[in-house]
């Protein structure tokens, strides 16, 4: 269980996230969708108290993350960024993290097997494509079994077959009783994925709600998203201009 | 269904044994660590059997010339530190290590435990194999100090702290600056061309410089004095207060490093 309350997080004259309030539930993929620059990689930072909030709190499984008793055995996360070393093994970074918390090292080897990452483990991280470093990340998030999970694009990057395994993944984790909150631009994977949806847009709430109350009334799910947010898009492309006459 | 899940989670809660285990491993798997190890190592004992070579007389310090390599070598574990600190940020290794352990003052504890009893170890070898490898290649004529003469031991032993002192200076300046060529601009800055500077221009304060204080307080036998120029010479601190002073230096760093750790975005 994740609560948000009137989460708000100012970057200078920038407000990335505004007053957020949702909570995501156990037992269901949570999507959590918004235009490029909506506040949602701030929001999973927040929740992780990577990073500060201005004002509101958010609390995971009842408390805040700071005051979580280990961590990773509690919240799994896979950020935006690359989180780790480029010198240092996979195997090693996994060990690292794993005795942070006290997690049995067997469940390293458990961890890189699941993610198909085994025959790279020993290779240094730095040479891993965008790919092997997403399993990787993955892997580090399943690390400690954890009933909390925020996935920030885990599908980037990943071919065909990763995109499936994902799904699967977070899907089953999710029927075990997990609380899974993922974020993701692909709107027909998160018609695959996710049951319930949070969008925000320029860091607000815009709906809180379930992917087939969102989907009814439009021809698609990637419609009622455009619907949603087309007054909250900052940054959009425009029509190439025709130049051949 | 939560409760099955929070059933998992054991008893207790992580704390430094935990965080100093994960800095233990991250700091063995990197092998740049081992080499400026290494290289930290043979650095110093080369140096210091090369001036040992040009002793020509046992009249001066020769304990004191058998550890001249120190001085270039501590830079070395000092930039070691500011790059086990910064590196986490040029990764990005610092949100993971800090989701793992969120209390950050804790993490940069046992980091400093971590990285200060690896270059308190290497410090000492290379501290102590410059000694005997100086006294083993001495010129003939000059006799080689043993560890039982008056402030032998000392010096050595006290010059070998020297290099954890200077490597957990770099590791909070790490702390603060974030960035590495800046930490390492400042380490260099501070800890070498500062000392030149201001051993010119004030000699009261010149006793208090890093380097200072390793040359003339650490691995010194004898109080150093500057020849016939008494007046235009500066107190030097003794070895057990030049250790003090460099001690606080790292303790005032790293407390700076931690809070400001605490204060800002990872
Ligand atoms: N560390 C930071 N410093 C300054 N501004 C930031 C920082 N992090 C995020 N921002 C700003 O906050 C806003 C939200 O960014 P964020 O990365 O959370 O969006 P996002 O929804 O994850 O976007 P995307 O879909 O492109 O990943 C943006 O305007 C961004 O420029
Ligand atoms: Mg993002």
């Amino acid at each position: 269980m994740i609560e948000a309350r009137h989460l708000t997080r100012r970057y200078g004259s920038t407000v990335a996230v505004d007053a957020l309030s949702f909570d995501v539930r156990p037992g269901s993929v949570t999507g959590f969708l918004g235009p490029n620059g909506s506040g949602k990689s701030t929001t999973m930072r927040l929740i992780l108290g990577l990073d500060r909030c201005d004002a509101g709190q958010v609390r995971v499984g009842g408390r805040r993350y700071r005051d979580l008793r280990w961590p990773l055995r509690e919240v799994g996360a896979l950020l935006e960024a690359r989180a780790f070393h480029p010198g240092r093994s996979a195997r090693s970074h996994l060990a690292a993290l794993a005795a942070s918390n006290a997690i049995p090292r067997a469940r390293v080897d458990e961890v890189l097997d699941l993610v198909g990452l085994t025959s790279a483990a020993g290779r240094r991280a730095g040479k891993f494509s965008l790919g092997m470093g997403q399993r990787l990340g993955v892997a580090a998030a399943l690390l400690g079994d954890p009933a909390v999970l925020l996935l920030d694009e885990p599908v980037n990057g990943l071919d065909p077959e990763g995109v499936r395994w994902i799904r699967d993944l977070l899907k089953s984790l999710a029927a075990q009783g997990r609380t899974v909150f993922v974020s993701s631009h692909l709107i027909s994977e998160m018609a695959l994925t996710a049951e319930r949806l949070v969008v925000i847009g320029r860091g607000r709430l815009l709906a809180d709600t379930t992917v087939a109350e969102l989907s009814a009334g439009s021809p698609s799910l990637e419609d009622a998203f455009f619907r949603l947010t087309s007054e909250a898009v900052e940054y959009q492309g425009n029509q190439a201009k025709e130049t051949a006459s | 269904m939560t409760t099955t899940t929070e059933a998992r989670v054991p008893n207790g809660h992580y704390g430094l044994a935990q965080a100093a285990r994960m800095e233990w491993i991250k700091l063995r798997s990197l092998r740049s660590t081992w080499w400026t190890l290494l290289v930290t190592v043979a650095g110093t004992v080369g140096i210091g059997v090369a001036v040992g070579l040009n002793t020509r007389s046992a009249a001066g310090d020769v304990t004191n010339n058998a550890l001249a390599g120190v001085v270039p070598g501590l830079l070395l574990t000092g930039v070691l530190g500011v790059l086990t600190m910064t590196s986490e940020y040029t990764s990005g290794t610092i949100r993971a290590t800090v989701a793992a352990v969120p209390r950050r003052p804790l993490l940069l504890a046992a980091k400093a435990a971590v990285f200060g009893a690896v270059t308190l170890i290497v410090g000492e070898v290379a501290s102590f194999i410059a000694f005997f490898a100086v006294g083993a290649t001495l010129r003939d004529g000059v006799a080689a100090p043993t560890l039982g003469q008056p402030g032998v031991l000392r010096a050595v032993a006290v010059t070998g702290a020297g290099f954890c002192l200077i490597g957990l200076l770099g590791l909070g300046l790490g702390a603060i600056i974030r960035h590495s060529a800046a930490a390492v601009g400042v380490l260099v800055a501070g800890v070498y061309v500062a000392a030149q500077f201001i051993g010119f221009i004030a000699h009261g304060v010149a006793s208090y410089m890093p380097i200072l204080i390793v040359e003339n307080s650490l691995s010194t036998t004898k109080p150093v004095t500057c020849g016939t120029d008494g007046a235009a010479c500066p107190d030097f601190l003794s070895a057990w207060a030049g250790l003090g002073v460099l001690s606080l230096y790292a303790v005032i760093a790293l407390t700076v490093g931690g809070w400001l750790l605490a204060q800002r975005d990872a």
